[in-house]
């Protein structure tokens, strides 16, 4: 089997033009295998988010390549793209992005409602992974009588429902305080990460680094060779 | 429901704050038109009440009238010619005037008219006290037990009465589907009694009611009348000639025309504006959809589906809070001349969608800009 998951060459993406023409990303290229853990960690305007959504099929790039299990990422089509992330990815936001006014077990049913699963079917499904992130009692409640941590939870639950090879996580630990942030991660190394799946992280939250397979550290739009690069 | 119109639905109900605003911009502007084209409706209903009553087919009348209440008398001769032509079965004279029915206590009460043809009493009411026959009889008269029959002190059978300087006596009392426009009461009576209560020109029909020995026949009949230099309409034609003259000549067609522009742009910006709003306030929900995989136009399918389900709720209330408000006003007003017809619905059904597909074109715009890189940035 095809061990590597990503395998981004050359990524370049800038934003504005002429003398205000900024470079988010430049030249970046790496490879993300499957059962890793990836950290891309750096500063604020290093291009990690830059560099998190073009490998997701969400930012076009000025130049590279994606491949994510040999498909040619932005050699996608609109629509084939959007199907590529249904079934390919699973997000987790920095801030969730979980639906208030719908209950848990709806927000989780959601990549499986975009399946066109069966309301019932996908209902049922998506409390198979809140039991699995340990919220199947809060499955009736709106997100917003949830604490944070349990928020985090049900974003990974809906994450999973979809069935990605590949997870990406935003910030994961951004909205939380340390201990709870520890505890997610932790619960995500252990339960979320298999032999078919490749977690790319993105963080600067040095006191989760220790979960992490491997760390790519950005500096200006690059991948820092050597320094700060690691394999934990 | 698919399941995605599914989640669209409760996106919106759940959020009981924002989707009541919206209802409550719509009701009130569903209330609004089907409240406006209602009365004028009403109103139309009750100004042709005669010809809806009379149900003649086919009605012969002098060219410059535009409605019953303003006949214009034609002479015998009409009525002579309009029975010669192939394919009437038969034709009689009808007479419609105005006059003063003394009451009990000196006070004098308006009231119409209508005089039947003598021999056939062609258009009579439907009487639910008396017999038709006895119009025949000294004095005779029917009396129309509509909202205005009050105002008569509800005379019984047997009631004598001053009209116009003569006895009349009531001999029936009849239900007609339709009362007049103006507030006053209808008495019935023959053609040639009427002709000599009411002062009147030397000519005296009102209208002449054709019965045509079929539908066919109707537009030869048309034909030889207008020859004559009569104007000739079916009953349709009739009630639409009047609606149109007031709708177009008496400044009621433009009144009702700014109140239900206004209702409609009141529903148009209320609506449109809050459902604006409400989906700017998920714009990132809707982004991290599409980043998880939503495509565009599912995210439109959610959004009109949203604009649909509220404009249809919104239109539901308006027009039960309309019936509601009809239905009291005439526990009231007995005579409240307002009626809420297929056709105030469907106007307003359609304004409703227009509100609603323009609402959900703002906001489908909005929606299908937003780039979901623009989610990872925060």
């Amino acid at each position: 089997m095809e061990t590597v998951a990503i395998r981004a060459t050359g990524l370049t993406k800038s934003f504005g033009q002429g003398e205000s023409k900024m470079y988010a990303v430049r030249e970046v290229t790496f490879e993300a295998r499957f059962k890793e853990m990836l950290y891309i960690v750096g500063p604020s305007g290093s291009g990690k988010t830059t560099l998190l959504s073009i490998i997701s099929g969400i930012l076009r790039p000025d130049a590279g390549q994606v491949l994510v299990e040999g498909v040619d990422v932005w050699g996608l089509k609109e629509n084939a793209l959007a199907d590529f992330r249904l079934q390919k990815l699973g997000f987790v936001f920095q801030d969730f992005h979980l639906f208030p006014h719908l209950k848990t077990v709806e927000n989780v049913a959601i990549p499986l409602v975009l399946k066109r699963r069966p309301w019932g079917d996908a209902i049922r499904e998506a409390t198979k992974y809140l039991e699995v992130v340990g919220l199947a009692n809060r499955a009736e409640l709106n997100p917003t009588r949830l604490s944070g941590g349990e928020q985090q939870r049900v974003a990974i639950a809906r994450a999973l429902a979809s069935g990605p090879d590949l997870m990406i996580f935003d910030e994961p630990t951004a909205s939380l305080d340390g201990d709870t942030g520890r505890k997610i991660v932790d619960f995500v190394k252990r339960e979320v990460l298999t032999e078919h799946r490749c977690i790319v992280v993105v963080t600067h939250d040095e006191r989760i680094y220790e979960f992490a397979d491997r760390i790519l550290n950005m500096e200006d739009g690059r991948l820092l060779q050597g320094k700060g690069v690691a394999d934990a | 429901m698919s399941g995605i119109l599914r989640i669209a639905y409760k996106l919106l109900v759940n959020d009981k704050g924002k989707f009541a605003a919206l209802l409550m911009g719509l009701t009130f502007s569903v209330f609004l038109m089907v409240q406006m084209t209602s009365m004028f409706a009403g109103m139309m209903k009750k100004a042709s009440a005669t010809v809806t009553n009379t149900g003649a087919k086919v009605w012969v009348m002098d060219p410059a009238v535009t409605n019953v209440s303003s006949a214009i008398p034609m002479p015998d001769y009409v009525l002579d010619a309009v029975r010669s032509i192939a394919g009437v079965k038969y034709a009689v004279p009808l007479y419609s005037g105005g006059a003063l029915v003394r009451l009990k206590d000196g006070t004098y009460q308006p009231v119409t008219v209508l005089g039947l043809d003598d021999t056939s009493l062609f258009g009579r009411p439907n009487l639910i006290q008396g017999k038709i026959e006895d119009l025949y009889a000294e004095n005779g008269f029917v009396v129309v037990d509509d909202e205005e029959y009050p105002k008569l002190e509800s005379p019984k059978i047997g009631t004598d009465f001053e009209l116009n300087d003569n006895r009349g006596v009531i001999v029936g009392i009849a239900k007609v589907p339709a009362s007049g426009l103006f507030g006053i009461p209808t008495l019935y009576t023959t053609f040639r009694r009427a002709t000599q209560y009411i002062p009147s020109m030397r000519y005296t029909i009102s209208f002449i009611l054709v019965e045509p020995q079929s539908t066919a026949t109707i537009p030869h009949i048309q034909e030889e009348v207008r020859r004559l230099g009569y104007r000739v309409l079916t009953e349709q034609g009739l009630i639409d000639r009047i609606t149109n003259w007031y709708m177009l000549h008496t400044g009621m067609g433009t009144n009702l025309l700014l109140m239900t522009a206004i209702s409609f742009i009141v529903g148009l910006s209320i609506s449109g504006q809050t459902f604006y709003t409400f989906v700017l306030e998920n714009m990132e929900k809707f982004g991290a959809l599409k980043a998880i995989g939503a495509k565009g136009r599912e995210l439109v399918a959610m959004i009109f589906f949203q604009a649909a389900v509220t404009g249809l709720a919104g239109y539901g209330l308006g027009i039960g809070l309309c019936a509601g408000l009809i239905a009291l006003a005439k526990l009231r007003v007995p005579d409240y001349a307002s009626i809420i017809t297929y056709s105030n619905l469907a106007l307003a059904l359609g304004m409703v969608l227009v509100i609603s597909g323009f609402s959900g074109y703002i906001a489908v715009r909005k929606v299908l800009r937003i780039d979901p890189y623009d989610i990872f940035r925060g």
